[in-house]
């Protein structure tokens, strides 16, 4: 096990995550160098996630870094039936660093288990996505030039929205108070109210996006309800226009209010709130390669 | 003698008494302490009156002693259990067993995406809380209480 695998940002402390974000905050005054030069880095991708993907192979490719790996797993190894353990430990042999994906919650961790170069986990299943986090943790870091004692609204699918869990455990640190909005079959599941309550962070939790929340908050941060967490289509008919967000609706909004989310959008984002200068979705999007490259360059121990 | 007071099991000369198993758990115990393989002798008593639980399960094992770690795999099924070691008729250790703070192995992640449900690799869950029992799978974080835990 490498002790500078990223598998969970409830694995790095406090002091690790600004550091992170300083680092990131480095990378964004200097994309381009050479910091990885003569660096191999596996991109394993078990599920194909291009957004992300390119995003890392853009990270390492900016510091020179040289990249291995597969976008599609019907054309690796895996599909001929080889574990999980043997294709890591394959690679492992010939790169410095393993950036995996995977359809499976906690491969991620078991991969960490069985070699000694570092992980870093692009996302497995419903679980972790800790990179996503850290660019999501940047983005908020810039817009408002803190981090602690802001008041951040979570909206739509918080109940398999893997980002606003992350984003919650992240925030710990920071003094937040959330408001949870989502209809009752997406709502905040009870393990992350309990354990807001076991860390003294505040929320309120509503069905209702209105005015009030909106124009209390410093972040709204919007997630898509994904057509791929339902088992029941008609469910998902039902509840994906629920929580769709229009420009009119931001008129009595803070002026330092700045709306994240993750991407892709598809309507839960009105097209007409593009304009507004509060959407910082697509620069958030931007975040994450600096945010990527302190994530290498620490996993690296450069 | 009172019948009340005989034993409804015969008494050991030397080995393991445990005693209090809740009579759900009974066989799933001895499957955990790997007793469906060994020679010894090994009598499974189910459903014995107890003043403790109103009824309960026990197991006596001859000649055979356990590790700590090994009986305390039974634990998180068991957690009323008090185990005897009985040398020459006579109870020369008598203690609860002890839920580890993390379990290996003997519990099956509930989560159907995990990927300890995918590979020919062991499980690995925390104890998150012990009264009541909650644990929580070391790969996918899922949490489940220790009664809805299921066993391999």
């Amino acid at each position: 096990m490498n002790p500078n695998s990223f598998v969970s940002i409830a694995d790095i402390t406090e002091d690790e995550i600004r550091h992170l974000l300083e680092r990131a905050r480095y990378f964004e005054e200097h994309p381009n160098s050479k910091i990885l030069d003569g660096k191999v880095v596996a991109t394993l991708f078990f599920e194909p996630s291009t957004r992300t993907r390119l995003s890392f192979e853009t990270a390492v490719n900016r510091l020179c870094g040289r990249i291995i790996g597969f976008s599609d797993p019907g054309s690796s190894s895996t599909s001929k039936g080889e574990t999980l353990k043997d294709t890591i430990k394959m690679v492992s042999n010939y790169a410095d660093l393993i950036v995996m994906r995977h359809y499976l919650e906690g491969a991620a961790r078991y991969a960490t288990e069985v070699t000694d170069i570092p992980i870093i986990n692009a996302g497995d299943g419903a679980n972790q996505h800790p990179s996503q986090t850290m660019l999501d943790l940047y983005s908020i870091y810039k817009t408002q030039g803190r981090l602690d004692n802001l008041v951040i609204t979570l909206v739509g699918d918080l109940k398999y929205g893997r980002t606003v869990h992350s984003m919650l455990q992240a925030m710990k640190y920071f003094k937040p108070r959330f408001n949870f909005v989502a209809s009752h079959e997406l709502a905040m599941p009870q393990e992350y109210k309990d354990f807001c309550r076991a860390e003294g962070i505040p929320f309120t939790e509503t069905t209702d996006f209105s005015a009030d929340v909106i124009n209390q908050s410093d972040i709204i941060y919007m997630t898509r309800v994904q057509r791929e967490r339902f088992t029941d289509p008609v469910e998902y008919e039902r509840v994906k226009d629920l929580y769709t967000l229009h420009n009119a609706m931001l008129a009595g909004s803070k002026p330092n209010l700045r709306i994240l989310h993750p991407l892709p959008r598809v309507n839960e984002i009105d097209v007409d709130v593009d304009d507004n200068p509060k959407a910082y979705y697509f620069e958030q999007a931007r975040n994450g390669l600096f945010a990527r490259q302190a994530i290498i360059t620490r996993a690296l121990g450069l | 003698m009172n019948p009340e007071k005989q034993l409804a099991v015969a008494a050991l000369q030397n080995g393991t008494v445990i005693d209090h198993i809740p009579c759900e758990a009974v066989y799933r115990s001895a499957r955990i302490l790997g007793l469906e393989d060994t020679t010894h002798a090994v009598t499974i008593g189910c459903n014995l009156t107890s003043r403790k639980l109103g009824r309960k399960g026990i197991i006596k094992v001859a000649d055979m002693e356990f590790d700590a770690d090994t009986l305390n795999r039974i634990a998180l099924i068991a957690p009323t259990a008090v185990v005897n070691i009985i040398r020459d008729y006579e109870v020369v250790e008598k203690r609860p067993v002890e839920l580890p703070d993390r379990i290996m192995g003997i519990v099956r992640c509930n989560n159907p995406k995990c990927i300890s449900n995918h590979q020919p690799m062991a499980t690995k869950f925390d104890v998150i809380s012990r009264e009541p029992v909650v644990i929580r799978c070391h790969y996918c974080n899922h949490s489940v209480s220790g009664a809805d835990a299921k066993t391999i």
